[in-house]
């Protein structure tokens, strides 16, 4: 099996943010009626012109600089002509020969591994809309909301050697993206799309094996399931001698497996020319700086400066980078509380384990930096223990309250008064003789188990450090 | 004289001095419709009643069925297209609203502007005011018409190879082709997007400068337009071209040309040269690949204009009776089979091809190549030129159904016309004499891009020398 070398390819389409579609004025809005956001334009009508949303030409730009990628100072748009109900002018405006960037790469970085991808090229075009099929009224509808809406096609060269290495590269296409703010990059909306190509070759081989198109993939997951599916089918089809075709595969997420597409369906011949109706433009070059000056610190630059700065080490760093949001909401922490090493433990162990078990994101907490601050602090403090802290914030979470409010309020401060702790003390001496007769002697790593005695017994509330004292001079003075 | 015989700058002489109200003018000039369209069949149909909206210019006019009208069924002449009622108004459209224009009809024209000759549309020919046996020309044959019979003020065409000037030129009246760019496309449903432009058709060169001056500036909603001042045309409207050079291509003047039209031309040079313009021989070398370069381009974009009309939306819609491949492709391909009418369909084939894979390079690719090399012609020309004169049409007015059968032979009839578009530049139809057979020949004359009023100063000099445009058809 291992004499097999994978090849894959992938093609993201992104729609960008933008607060309008690219070639009209209608909101580019998902979720809205349907057909509740058109024009003439956007709908194709005879006689509609489009006109280019630059916003959505420097949202293309701005993700091909941080990919790396070479501006064509050319901008130009041509016809992509195919029939299909939900593309309401017959043709697509899409950029065939000039893309708006081409040869770039990210760098694919993961806890344990770091790749290159090479990026083939990138372009900008409008989005198709969406047929509905109603088999009860045996007819199809349309809704044409999502036509207009800006696509960026990012396209690599067939570097990607694993379906794994795949979706490192999803993640960390989309990651860069969510930098960016260009794009909000769910699956599940739409918003990004993932086609693949796969193929394998023998080790050593410098030419393409018969490949395979991967289409219809809702999730990373799928993609790297889909991929899995398509290398083993390869090879097992290679091992047993039978022959792959190139062909259009979709993929069934349910059954988790690929059905062929129709050939016929993919037999496309679409004719590309270049749009009259947009009028083809050199970029200024002042203004692809302006846009390069503007880029937002990517995720790989942040994690660099923040090894530097607050002296993470590479794991800490590379974990509050992996979320903007999460980022972003370390660093308004680190200024309230200069203990950043602190800080990134808690986000990335409770804090992490909290939003991972509510299935939600940072944003969704509703959790303020000051009031993180301060759990942090009171822990610090020793107002409450470690683990009494990991429950205040599972408290502020689901209440909404801030920390100092819960502990107060629940009585979850650490008890550090002297006589309260005594007789607590006295009991747990008094229940390990042999123990204490061991400390007494001067093996002073036994205190520990008495300390733990004593936790368990005021349920986490007594303070670890003050009892240690306690519990040596009762059993020194005893 | 009724108002209906009127030039708008006459017309706009008596609102001035309130011997006529707009009323009274679009009343009588609905009137002369109701009398004498049953023969030219210049429109359609009748516009829904006019608003009497206050504006500069309250002057009846025939708008081309190709540019769009809230409301108003507009179907480009065709099947395809019937019950379509666009909800948005042209760019030119709301232009002629604000200034208060009354909206005559829908001009008759040429399925999608595919002829020479308002043959082709689904609604039946227009005829030629000066010889109902023949046709007025096309695409704009319906606009051109109802100038030329009084059915109309003036009118809005469009211009892609010809269809404003040379229509103009077989009904005895201006009609001009502004420079690409110069008037916003937003709302003409297109033919080929990068030869098309809206233009003017009137009886005279005055009435040119003023409907132009209604019509030209930027719009932001048409990419393709020119973000420069229009000028006030009127301005132009000088009686002098004295000290004027103007170009005599030999490529112009040789077999194909009528000999009764190469005479009409040719006094109209002397006259000029009398004027006091500098006539010049020059040389177009590639005018010649013109025509079949235009129709590589223009089909190529035709047909993936054409492409919307697929019966998912609006217009036509043909269910089959029996399913053969799928529901969806059986139903596109019965709406296009039964919406498109042969022009048309012609065109699609001959556009897909020239843009399929493997023969791009070979008919698109070349067809642009000839167009650049077209442009530097005139380019070369204008450098010590102020304009290119040449015949409109190689012919008068033919028989209608005379060339319908010949397609390639209608196309001949772009012959002069067609290089304009495809350099971008502007161009213009003046009446310059008649056949024996009493029908009208026109003088086209062309100039660099954004200088229309260099076509209208000269034009004017000439008609202002002439009377050609005073005689008036019998119907
Ligand atoms: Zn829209």
């Amino acid at each position: 099996m291992s004499q097999f070398e994978t090849v894959i390819g992938l093609e993201v389409h992104l729609q960008l943010s933008t607060a309008t579609k690219i070639f009209c004025g209608c909101a580019n809005r998902y979720g809205c009626g349907p057909n509740t956001n058109v024009c003439p334009v956007c709908l194709g009508l005879p006689g509609s012109l489009p006109v280019l949303n630059s916003q959505a030409m420097r949202y293309a730009i701005t993700a091909s600089l941080a990919l790396n990628a070479r501006i064509n100072g050319f901008v130009k748009f041509d016809r992509k002509n195919y029939y299909y109900p939900d593309l309401p002018k017959g043709y697509q405006i899409s950029q065939y020969d000039f893309p708006i960037a081409s040869d770039g790469y990210l760098e694919v970085k993961t806890k344990d591994t770091s790749a290159r991808v090479r990026i083939k090229r990138a372009h900008l075009e409008e989005d198709a809309g969406k047929l509905m099929h109603d088999n009860a009224a045996g007819c199809s509808l349309v809704d044409y909301n999502r036509t207009g809406t800006p696509l960026l096609e990012i396209v690599t060269e067939p570097d990607i050697r694993s379906p794994q290495e795949a979706y490192d590269y999803l993640n960390t296409l989309k990651l860069n993206l969510q930098y960016l703010g260009i794009s909000d990059c769910d699956m599940e909306k739409g918003s990004l799309r993932c086609d693949a190509n796969v193929s394998i070759r023998p080790i050593g081989a410098t030419a393409f094996g018969t490949k395979a198109e991967l289409k219809n993939m809702n999730s990373f997951k799928a993609v790297k399931a889909a991929l899995e599916y398509e290398v083993t089918r390869h090879r097992q089809m290679a091992i047993s001698g039978g022959r792959i075709v190139q062909e259009t595969l979709l993929w069934d997420d349910i059954k988790g497996v690929t059905v062929p597409m129709r050939s016929k369906e993919e037999a496309h011949d679409y004719r590309y020319f270049p749009d009259p109706d947009l009028v083809p433009f050199t970029l200024d070059p002042a203004f692809v700086d302006s846009l390069r000056a503007e880029l937002p610190e990517l995720p790989l630059q942040k994690q660099e400066r923040f090894k530097e700065q607050y002296g993470l080490n590479d794991y800490d760093s590379f974990i509050l980078i992996s979320d903007r949001s999460i980022s972003e909401f370390f660093e308004q922490c680190a200024l309230l509380y200069q203990n950043p090493k602190n800080i990134a433990n808690w986000i990335s162990g409770p804090l992490l384990k909290e939003i991972n078990q509510r299935k939600c994101v940072l944003t969704d907490l509703k959790l303020t930096s000051e009031n993180f601050v301060n759990l942090i602090k009171s822990v610090d403090n020793g107002v409450v223990s470690n683990l009494v802290g990991k429950d205040v914030l599972t408290a502020m979470l689901d209440q909404g309250r801030s920390a100092d409010v819960i502990i107060q309020e629940g009585g979850w401060a650490q008890v550090s008064d002297d006589s309260a702790l005594t007789v607590i003390v006295d009991e747990v001496i008094a229940q390990n003789p042999s123990v204490a007769a061991q400390i007494k002697e001067g093996k002073a790593n036994a205190v520990g188990f008495l300390v733990g005695q004593v936790m368990k017994k005021s349920k986490g509330k007594a303070n670890p450090k003050k009892l240690s004292e306690l519990i040596t001079r009762r059993i020194s003075n005893g | 004289m009724s108002p209906h015989c009127l030039t708008a700058h006459a017309l706009l002489d008596l609102f001035k001095s309130s011997k006529v109200t707009p009323q009274e003018v679009f009343e009588d000039v609905s009137a002369r419709v109701k009398l004498v369209d049953a023969k030219i069949h210049a429109y359609i149909h009748p516009a829904q009643k006019p608003s009497f909206a206050a504006g500069a210019f309250p002057i009846p006019i025939g708008i081309k069925d190709n540019l769009c009208t809230i409301g108003e069924e507009i179907t480009c002449g065709s099947r395809i297209l019937k019950g379509f009622r666009p909800p948005y108004d042209a760019a030119v459209v709301e232009k002629i609203k604000r200034s208060g224009g009354l909206i005559v009809g829908v001009a008759n024209m040429d399925e999608f502007a595919f002829g020479s000759s308002t043959e082709s549309s689904c609604y039946g020919p227009t005829f030629n005011p000066w010889d109902l046996s023949r046709v007025p020309g096309g695409s704009s044959g319906g606009s051109a018409a109802c100038v030329a019979a009084d059915e109309a003020v003036w009118a809005l065409g469009s211009d892609t190879g010809g269809s404003i000037r040379q229509p103009a030129s077989f009904c005895g009246i201006v009609g001009m082709k502004p420079t690409y760019g110069r008037v916003s496309r937003y709302g003409l449903i297109a033919f080929a997007s990068s030869l098309d432009q809206i233009g003017p058709l009137t009886k005279d060169v005055t009435d040119c400068a003023l409907l132009m001056n209604i019509i030209a500036g930027y719009d932001e909603r048409d990419s393709t337009s020119v973000n420069v001042p229009a000028p006030d045309y009127t301005k132009a409207l000088i009686k002098d071209i004295k000290g004027m050079t103007i170009a005599i291509p030999k490529e112009a003047f040789v077999e194909g040309l009528d000999p009764e039209v190469r005479k009409a031309v040719e006094d109209a040079v002397a006259l000029l040269r009398k004027l006091g313009a500098k006539i010049k021989e020059v040389s177009l070398p590639h005018t010649p690949y013109a025509v079949a370069a235009y129709y590589i381009v223009a089909t190529a974009e035709a047909s993936s204009n054409l492409a919307r009309f697929d019966g998912v939306r609006y217009g036509l819609r043909v269910s089959p009776k029996k399913v053969r491949k799928n529901a969806l492709i059986d139903m596109i391909e019965e709406t296009r089979s039964q919406g498109f009418g042969n022009e048309a369909k012609r065109r699609i084939m001959l556009g897909t091809y020239a843009l399929s894979s493997g023969y791009y390079d070979a008919y698109y690719l070349r067809g642009q190549k000839v167009r650049t090399l077209i442009k530097g012609d005139f380019d070369a020309v204008f450098q010590d030129c102020d304009a290119v004169l040449t015949p409109t049409s190689p012919t008068t007015a033919f028989k209608i159904g005379e060339k319908t059968s010949d397609p390639l032979s209608m196309y001949l009839s772009d012959i002069y016309t067609i290089p304009a578009n495809l350099a971008g530049v502007p161009a213009l139809s003046v009446p310059c004499g008649f056949s024996k057979q009493g029908l009208p020949i026109g003088l086209q004359l062309t100039a660099k891009a954004f200088a229309e009023e260099t076509l209208l100063r000269i034009a004017y000099t000439y008609e202002q020398n002439t009377e050609w445009h005073l005689t008036k058809p019998a119907i």
